[in-house]
């Protein structure tokens, strides 16, 4: 049984984790209905497992206040080679999706909503890189992983750290985390862990055509992307959050002992707790001020 | 089936010729069947007296364990702007073959691990490559932040010669660290490979200078103690070390990797205004400020006055605001917000069959169920309770640095973890 499998884990044979923002504050705005946005997502699944026999589909869904693993083909036994349904794939994963919304619905309930539409994207990247690094362990030969996020909340802010955490992790471990937005504004957050890891950052235009453009980008294992023409980056948003407002910054304050942003100056830094002198309008002028009054 | 058995044994055979390639670097033949004769050490003794090999997976999480119980203390300042100078002793000491193929080999090797690693763990900071050499000490880097530069400036200066003077290397570095900004910590990291120095002058008073400067300066010995780098390193607040071997030469280097806790008299904190660029579309052509030439694609644009730049860091030509990347100084963060270690589940919590404990790793899935469906060995986050196997423990807390269970609850409200549970 293991050599069978040895076999046939070439280099072409992928492990896509996708990631699906299920959350009801961005879908309930969406101009495209969420059903209509599963059909396509269900389709481009198919194509994935159809083009190589043992390419594996895990879905990770991000909701409002949880996230959870909704279907995972590795374990959908009496399905697949001998009776090849399509249905089942279909069936299993709604039912465990439908589960899971219902469950994070209650969630929001007891939080009394305080308004913020963003989805928890740093949870399920972390609980993909967790499947990922439980693939590499199972040793020398396994499929090639790679996390896709299929996101339309806008950026939480509040997760910045550890989604820089999760997009370093996934860089060190040489994971590229494609993403593929469908919200208004483009996802500074998802640019860069595209940008950082390597993979490729897509934000469609028409939204009608999801499925094909899905296949035509994400679908293709890692091996066969050198030969595609991908779509080109069109810039990277580097902006960071500031640690006292939880803001979106493109300029600001950094303790210099520990590199804590702040979006206005400080007294006091509120991460590591040293006093800071006055504001100094950069970092040559603060060094040479700071040169002349030590030494006189 | 046949040929899968064949394409097994291919990647077998590719995978042995990895790790041949992976020690030839210092190990000649001889050397390690020399290295093989230690296979005792992985046995060991049980209480019947019988041998035993060492169950390498649960020490390895005990090891861990102990490693993360150290690394967790109180939320320490950092002094994470660092500048360090490497003085590399390339007297003819450095040629001894005590280190297998010679110590200058073996620091140059662990050398160029450790600035990868540095540059890592220190996103800010600088380093500068010094070599004493003839007695005269060289500036072999001027500071600077890119580890592929350091690097190959290195490996194409490998050769040594005559006498090393530890006076000579710490003028040389006195003379640059003066210069740097207060809020920088002074750093001068020595490998000394020989067993004297030949000064110029009175070394004492060079000591003097470099503590009243407040360089703490550090030095791992390839060869054997000496009363003045023991001096050096008391006076100004440094560790000194003498390595035993190459793995131990190694692990000395690296504990130099880490910040080390900022200690107020040695770095003044200040807020430091930056900008945070965004990059350019690939393909799009503008005039960069630095080189003043038109330029395909790539490059960043200055958030106050819109100007365009080819890399970061950097200063604005323009308008002088402090450019840089901000995953750049993300790649820290994880230091400032430590993830508190996971509790082991015990025992008799497993075996009370009155609880519903979770049937599979909340991270990874991987079953936590041990023959018999028992619930196996699993440890727990003390926020939010989601339990997880011991391989995704390690793999959370030293590299992914987030918790999976924690992250996938809203933090506002941490008191819904509490309820859910
Ligand atoms: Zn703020
Ligand atoms: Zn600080
Ligand atoms: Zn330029
Ligand atoms: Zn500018
Ligand atoms: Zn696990
Ligand atoms: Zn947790």
């Amino acid at each position: 049984m293991a050599s069978v499998a040895s076999k046939l884990y070439a280099d072409d044979v992928s492990l896509v984790m996708v990631l699906l923002d299920t959350n009801p504050l961005f879908w309930s705005s969406s101009s495209l209905p969420f059903s209509n946005f599963l059909s396509h997502v269900l389709s481009f699944l198919n194509s994935i497992l159809l083009l190589n026999q043992f390419n594996q589909v895990v879905v990770i869904a991000s909701g409002y206040n949880s996230c959870d693993y909704i279907y995972d083909s590795s374990l959908a036994t009496n399905q697949g080679s001998d009776s090849g349904k399509m249905p089942a794939l279909c069936s299993n994963l709604l039912q465990k999706l439908e589960e899971f919304v219902i469950r994070d619905e209650q969630l929001r309930k007891e939080v009394s909503g305080d308004g913020l539409p963003s989805s928890m994207l740093s949870g399920s990247l972390s609980m993909a890189l967790c499947y990922i690094q439980k693939v590499f362990r199972s040793g020398p030969l396994h499929p090639q992983p790679r996390i896709l996020c299929l996101q339309g909340s806008p950026d939480g802010p509040e997760q910045y750290v550890a989604i820089m955490n999760a997009i370093f992790s996934a860089q060190r471990s040489m994971v590229p985390i494609d993403s593929c937005y469908i919200g208004s504004n483009n996802s500074a957050f998802l640019q860069q862990a595209s940008y950082i890891t390597g993979g490729v950052y897509l934000k469609p235009q028409q939204l009608e055509g999801l499925f094909q453009y899905l296949s035509t980008v994400f679908a293709t294992d890692l091996q066969s992307r050198s030969f595609l023409q991908l779509p080109k980056s069109v810039g990277v948003d580097f902006r960071a959050s500031c640690f006292c407002h939880k803001k979106t910054i493109d300029m600001g304050y950094v303790c210099s002992v520990c590199l804590s942003i702040f979006c206005k100056h400080h007294k006091k830094c509120s991460t590591c707790g040293s006093v800071f002198g006055q504001a100094q309008s950069d970092a040559s002028t603060a060094s040479n001020r700071k040169r002349k009054t030590s030494e006189t | 089936m046949n040929n899968g058995e064949k394409r097994r044994l291919n990647g077998e055979q590719e995978e042995d010729d990895d790790e041949d390639e992976g020690n030839d670097g210092g190990l000649e033949a001889w050397e390690r069947t020399y290295a093989d004769e230690r296979s005792w050490e992985s046995l060991q003794e049980d209480e019947s007296g019988l041998l035993r090999p060492i169950d390498s997976k649960t020490l390895f999480h005990a090891q861990y364990r102990r490693r993360l119980r150290t690394a967790t203390t109180a939320r320490i300042q950092k002094g994470l702007i660092r500048y360090l100078f490497i003085v590399i002793d390339l007297s003819k000491a450095a040629s001894e073959m005590d280190f297998r193929p010679s110590r200058m080999a073996v620091v140059a090797k662990h050398v160029e691990a450790f600035i990868r690693e540095f540059f890592d763990q220190n996103p800010l900071s600088q380093v500068s490559l010094v070599t004493i050499k003839d007695g005269v000490s060289h500036c072999l880097t001027d500071l600077g932040g890119s580890p592929e530069s350091h690097v190959k400036a290195l490996m194409g200066k490998l050769e040594c010669s005559g006498d090393s003077s530890l006076q000579n290397a710490l003028d040389l570095v006195h003379g640059h660290l003066n210069q740097i900004p207060s809020y920088g910590v002074r750093e001068v990291l020595i490998l000394y490979s020989s067993l004297s120095t030949c000064d110029p002058g009175d070394i004492m008073e060079t000591i003097q200078q470099c503590k009243k400067s407040k360089i703490r300066c550090s030095v791992i010995g390839l060869s054997a103690e000496i009363f003045i780098c023991k001096h050096l390193c008391q006076e100004t607040g440094g560790s000194y070390s003498v390595a035993l071997d190459e793995s131990h030469f190694k692990e000395l280097i690296l504990e130099h990797a880490p910040p080390p806790p900022a200690i107020a008299e040695f770095a003044i904190s200040n807020l430091i205004k930056m900008g945070f660029p965004q990059r350019a579309a690939e393909g799009s052509v503008a005039i960069c400020s630095c080189h003043k030439e038109a330029k395909v694609g790539g490059g960043y644009t200055c958030p106050r006055c819109k100007a365009r730049v080819c890399e970061l860091p950097t200063e604005c030509c323009i308008c002088g605001l402090t450019l840089i990347s901000s995953p750049h100084l993300a790649r820290s963060y994880h230091h400032l917000f430590p993830i508190v270690p996971f509790d082991e589940v015990s025992v008799s919590l497993l075996n009370d069959p009155h609880l519903k404990l979770p049937k599979a790793c909340f991270g990874c899935q991987q079953s936590l169920l041990i023959s018999g469906n028992k619930p196996g060995l699993r440890v727990c986050c003390p926020k939010c309770k989601q339990h997880f196997c011991l391989d995704c423990d390690i793999y959370i807390h030293e590299s992914l640095h987030n918790c999976p269970g924690c992250e996938s609850a809203r933090h506002s409200k941490p008191e819904i973890s509490n309820t859910e549970v």
